[in-house]
């Protein structure tokens, strides 16, 4: 089973998770909960003219393995064009995330995705 | 006054499922063969409906399934026509917030407290929602116990009901049930316990308590999962409407309306859970065969084992009681580690646990917590369970760098 879920690296985004904090002027905003922990995602992006992904914030406590999994994917976000944002799906978290998640934490690892989804599905 | 010393022979499952230790009878109890083989021989031996059969074998199903009315009875010291089956505690708190919830409206009030389980919170917002009541809720003190001083404010002539948790499954405390019912019926309203906690860890006698209504499941009194018991006074249960309409329930049935069948049958509508029933008056028995009191005293000693051992650990806070009357449900936090990932790391240490916010999402935002870890006993754990827990705890920290 999940061996490898408390590797370094995963351990390092939960300890000191990448852009964390709020964006009072956020273009997309969502926030999702976890109902089997409580655990909460609040996600915040800012598009530029180009609708680039300009700056990206998270508010939030989670697990090791929900935190590091939206530490990483703000980092992916960052300069991103809107249609790359749109195309991420599951396997590109997994991916990021390098571990066997294994599925009692799924839901965990996949919170980011689903405040993602979220806050795009409130783009005009 | 003490368990059986060969317990554990009764629980194969607990060998069957590998753990070292199973930390979770507060989520559900395991089954002991006695319960399993009552469920086995009326599927292998008298499987027919209950109520309408006219043969033999349906009489015997019949008489089978009503005799566990009695049992129930015995548990609570109650009579066996004020016994309801049900689904589950949920189910049971969903019928009196159904029921009762139509004889209130606007000015009245349904007073709960802060440590509910979401199965007695939200089927009052639900059923206040629609008839127009207000829901009201004592706090808690800092200790983690009702604040009674403020439960004499809340409770009003305008309360209707008092719906309270008789042990609270995220902290362990048990609350005052006697003090609360006199303050319910000084004012004219009912008093219901939900009892799904306490049955299984303290000997229930609702003359003693002098509750209106009391509703446990059988899944965590080492029953089958899906069935529990209602209990309401005679005088009550006359009164009240049914809340699921269909077969059994009726006495006759025209195009236009029908009328209902007496209680308890009035409130089960189609045919039960017969084989759930069965189990369920199979674990009572066994509960009473050791004798509530020599469970009580084993739940109590292991809990003070527990608070002992677990307090000692550096950065672990117990989040619940310390002292006072508590249940063997010990929720606590250890700093830097989520619950879920410390349930997560005890797994693989073969140690059960629950963690998060156990149902009770409102009791977590009170305190601040996103969930806590729980682990709670049941007849079969032992001192080195709670030893197997210690050890796990400090691997976890290890892997967390904590």
């Amino acid at each position: 089973m999940e061996e490898n879920l408390y590797m370094e690296n995963i351990l390092d985004h939960y300890k000191h998770p990448h852009n964390a904090g709020r964006l009072e002027d956020a273009t997309l905003h969502a926030k999702e909960l976890n109902p089997s922990c409580g655990d909460a995602i609040e996600l915040f992006l800012k598009l530029d003219k180009c609708d680039r992904v300009a700056e990206v914030k998270f508010d939030g406590k989670g697990c090791a393995v929900s935190t590091a999994s939206v530490s990483m994917l703000t980092d992916r976000l960052k300069g991103r064009p809107l249609a790359d944002v749109m195309a991420l799906n599951e396997r590109d978290i997994l991916e990021l995330l390098g571990i066997d998640v294994g599925p009692m934490r799924m839901k965990c690892a996949m919170l980011s995705l689903r405040a993602l989804k979220s806050a795009l599905a409130t783009k005009k | 006054m003490k368990l059986p010393a060969d317990i554990l022979k009764d629980f194969p499952s607990l060998h069957a499922m590998g753990m070292r230790a199973y930390l979770d009878s507060a989520a559900s109890s395991l089954t002991p063969v006695s319960v399993i083989e009552a469920m086995d021989d009326y599927y292998g031996n008298f499987r027919a409906n209950v109520h309408r059969g006219m043969y033999a074998t349906s009489a015997k199903a019949t008489e089978r399934y009503e005799a566990v009315r009695s049992v129930a009875a015995k548990f609570l010291n109650a009579s066996a026509g004020e016994i309801v089956f049900t689904n589950g505690t949920t189910d049971a708190l969903n019928l009196l917030a159904s029921s009762l919830g139509r004889a209130f409206g606007p000015g009245d009030e349904v007073v709960l407290t802060e440590m509910e389980h979401h199965a007695n919170l939200v089927p009052w917002q639900e059923a206040a929602k629609r008839h127009g009541f207000a829901l009201k809720c004592i706090p808690l003190t800092p200790d983690f116990t009702l604040d009674m001083g403020a439960a004499r404010a809340v409770i009003t002539p305008k309360t209707k009901a008092v719906s309270v948790v008789h042990a609270s499954n995220a902290l362990g405390t048990v609350n005052p049930a006697k003090e609360l019912a006199a303050l319910a019926h000084a004012v004219g309203a009912v008093i219901i316990l939900d009892a799904a906690q306490s049955a299984a860890h303290m000997k229930l006698d609702v003359r003693d308590l002098d509750c209106d209504f009391l509703a446990f499941s059988a899944h965590k009194t080492y029953g089958p999962t899906g069935v529990g018991v209602l209990y309401g006074k005679k005088a009550l249960l006359e009164k009240m409407e049914p809340a699921r309409y269909g077969g059994d329930m009726i006495r006759e049935v025209k195009l236009e309306s029908s009328t209902w069948n007496e209680s308890p049958w009035k409130f089960e509508a189609g045919t039960p859970n017969v084989a759930g029933v069965i189990g369920l008056g199979a674990a009572l028995d066994y509960l009473m065969g050791i004798g509530m009191d020599a469970v009580a005293s084993h739940d109590a000693s292991l809990t003070k084992y527990a608070l002992e051992k677990l307090s000692a650990i550096p950065g672990l806070k117990i989040v619940g009681p310390t002292a006072g009357e508590r249940i063997g449900a010990i929720s606590f936090e250890v700093e830097g580690a989520h619950p879920h990932d410390l349930a997560t790391l005890l797994d693989r240490e073969g140690v059960a646990i629950r963690g998060g916010h156990h149902c009770a999402m409102p009791l977590m935002t009170k305190l601040g917590l996103v969930g806590t870890c729980r682990a709670s006993f049941g007849i079969y754990n032992e001192e080195k369970d709670v030893d197997a827990l210690v050890e796990a705890i400090a691997k976890a920290k290890a892997v967390l760098k904590i």
